[in-house]
């Protein structure tokens, strides 16, 4: 126990500040209610949904919960289903044999919901693109509010992606 | 066993790693199965190819690991529909990937016990093989979703837990169905493939150098191995030797990439055991390592660093200097949490016993990489079969022979002190020259073979070039395929409550063997 604790301390906090939203990466301005935001307020439930992805992407979505971003500093995190998720973080082209799995996944979470494709693969079907086995981008299969590029993207751009999303829109 | 001690005439491949082809017929094919099996030799990967526009029909190739290297055996799949002599009665690893090469190209194995599909799930029809030529790879289905026959377990207060394919985390899908009776597991049956987006069939046609981009994305945590195992065989293929200085900066990228993933995995698996201290400290380390990856080499994950014939990174001596130093500040902060784990009661008493793969199981069923290592598999190709830089590093194998969650943590630890210290000689050693020697792909048609030792287990490419600068054919194997069948086993007798721990100790990948 000693030693835990003189490692904590001695590590120190080393969370960071979060980046600005970018509204760029907005695919649709309009699904992004007021009223969605009003009921997020800064506590956002997040189901992450590997659709078929390479796995980088989840490892940098799991470095938002290191202590540099803190991800649950901000009241955001990631829970164990689609029924308790305010927003759906999808990842990959959506292979072909998860498109029901996805689609059951995007049903099962309740309304207002946000759903953001991080990732090249989530953004255009990346290098794998559209094939027998692969449905291409992940708005192919469910609506997108945010699509977040880069592959993978570090952690500070998901973290603005999901910031974007949930950002109060100035009129 | 060497190669020639099956008695075939086989044809040396140019390149890293030692590794040869023989041309069999159907009573060698088996026989060289039994003689493989029989001396303890590992398969390492089945793959199959359409080779009817050259007139030789399907062709299957088992590629087994004998003393001296690689020995690809090659087989011409005779008979309407086509088919080749069952290689999993004797082979236990052999039979998922039957099952897959069916789902592909549409041969079967003859005799085999199980035939159920693995990659196809009902999302294409049963009589369209993707990689066969004439098979169109753009074409889309309406998709079907198909029975699947789990193996039940029938018993007084027998039940089933399903789980996934979306599981409860930020992971991977795939399907777990356990059987259960009060919280102990009698049985795990996993159904994968529901990351399958078709990559043999994408790397059809690509440029030869190009396609490491697609190999470095098969498996993102294992990005450098893959790249690594692609370019090896490409430049095999076209009789391309890498300047000294790239081997060397290949060796490097590909120690960080091991060091960065048991950095991930040790803290997971304190959080696995209710440790979030460890979680929260090991990620720490583990973004300081990431962080000093896109510093000096631009991508945290390093992806496309490694190119065909050569590397397309060339730090300055300021940046290797700076790695050396991270080395020493991170083997000694591991070095505490090392001790923290060992001493910490409740931690060793998750880890100790739990999830046991004996040597005996391990050795039978054909365990690789880290955990074959844990469970006395003495396996590592920086050691076995050292391709530049190793031959000179003289890489020191980790290894345990407990078999439980505790052994695959023990090796870990022992893997980051090794690879901090091969950092730190190749940031001292690495000459200077070149980095990276022009691939002429133009005329090269042939057969390459690449084999890396990745931080999972050895990472095998088998590539076959058209002769006019493009792939005809690519198969890359994960270490996964061998792997996934121990888990089964490992969890049998644990309660339900740590198969998440097991599974992490064993971190296996699963677009790495869905492909």
């Amino acid at each position: 126990m000693l030693f835990i604790g003189r490692q904590i301390l001695k590590a120190g906090i080393c969370t960071e500040k979060a980046p600005a939203p970018n509204d760029a990466w907005r695919i649709d301005g309009e699904r992004i209610q007021d009223q969605i935001l009003r009921l997020l307020g800064r506590a956002l439930a997040i189901r992450q949904v590997d659709a078929g992805s390479c796995n980088g992407c989840e490892l940098e979505i799991h470095a938002l919960n290191n202590p540099y971003y803190n991800l649950e500093g901000h009241g955001i995190r990631f829970v164990a289903s689609p029924r308790h998720a305010d927003m759906l973080l999808v990842t990959g082209p959506v292979a072909s044999n998860m498109k029901i799995a996805v689609q059951r996944a995007y049903e099962a979470t309740p309304d207002p919901k946000l759903v953001i494709a991080v990732g090249d693969c989530g953004c255009t079907g990346g290098i794998f693109g559209e094939s027998y086995a692969s449905c291409g981008r992940v708005s192919n299969v469910i609506p997108v509010d945010v699509a977040i590029p880069g592959c993978p993207p570090p952690p500070l751009e998901i973290l603005r992606g999901i910031l974007s999303a949930v950002a109060a829109k100035q009129p | 066993m060497r190669m020639a001690d099956a008695g075939f005439d086989y044809r040396p491949l140019a390149g890293a790693v030692p590794a040869a082809v023989c041309e069999v017929d159907e009573p060698q094919w088996s026989a060289a199965a039994e003689a493989f099996a029989t001396a303890g030799a590992r398969l390492v990967a089945l793959w199959g190819s359409d080779r009817r526009d050259l007139g030789e029909g399907f062709v299957v190739v088992a590629a087994y690991a004998a003393a001296d290297g690689l020995a690809c055996v090659r087989l011409r799949a005779a008979g309407d529909p086509p088919s080749y002599p069952d290689l999993s009665s004797r082979l236990p690893a052999a039979a998922r990937m039957q099952r897959a090469l069916f789902d592909m190209l549409g041969v079967r194995a003859r005799g085999a016990e199980d035939e159920r599909p693995w990659l196809r799930h009902g999302a294409w029809p049963e009589d369209f093989f993707p990689l066969r030529r004439d098979a169109g790879g753009g074409r889309t289905f309406d998709i079907a979703q198909e029975r699947y026959d789990f193996v039940t377990v029938a018993g007084d207060g027998v039940h089933e837990i399903p789980v996934g394919p979306i599981h409860a985390g930020i992971i991977e899908p795939g399907h777990f169905r356990f059987s259960i009776v009060g919280e102990k597991v009698l049985r795990l049956e996993e159904r994968l493939g529901y990351v399958h987006k078709g990559i043999d069939k994408r790397f059809d046609g690509m440029p030869l150098v190009d396609a490491h981009r697609l190999a470095g994305r098969i498996s993102g945590d294992s990005t450098v191995a893959y790249a690594w195992a692609y370019a090896m065989a490409a430049e095999s293929i076209a009789a391309c030797e890498v300047p000294p200085r790239a081997a060397w900066l290949r060796a490097l990228l590909l120690e960080r990439e091991r060091v960065a993933n048991h950095l991930g995995d040790l803290g997971a698996l304190g959080n696995d055991a209710a440790l979030a201290f460890g979680l929260a400290q090991f990620s720490r380390l583990r973004e300081q390592w990431l962080r000093a990856n896109a510093e000096v080499f631009g991508h945290r994950l390093l992806m496309d660093r490694i190119v065909p014939g050569g590397v397309s990174i060339d730090p300055d001596a300021g940046a290797l200097g700076r790695l050396r130093a991270q080395c020493d500040d991170i083997e000694r902060e591991v070095l505490t949490l090392r001790a923290i784990y060992d001493e910490h009661a409740g931690l060793q008493d998750r880890f100790q016993t739990t999830g046991i793969v004996t040597p005996e199981l391990a050795a039978r069923l054909g365990l690789t990489g880290l955990a074959g290592r844990a469970s006395g598999q003495s396996r590592d190709l920086r050691v076995d079969f050292p391709s530049p830089p190793y031959d000179r590093l003289r890489v020191q194998r980790a290894g345990d022979a407990r078999g439980d969650v505790a052994a695959r943590v023990a090796v870990r630890f022992d893997e980051i002190a090794e690879s901090l210290r091969l950092i730190r000689a190749i940031a001292q050693q690495t000459p200077a020259g070149e980095t990276r020697r022009e691939l002429f792909v133009e005329a090269a048609a042939g057969f390459g073979i690449g084999w890396v030792e990745g931080w999972r287990g050895d990472v095998l490419t088998a590539l076959e070039a058209d002769g006019s600068g493009r792939v005809r054919r690519c198969h890359c194997h994960d270490p996964s395929w061998q792997n996934w069948p121990l888990l089964e086993h490992a969890v049998i007798g644990n309660i339900v409550p740590d198969f998440p721990l097991i599974n992490k100790s064993f971190n296996l990948s699963y677009s790495g063997q869905d492909l």
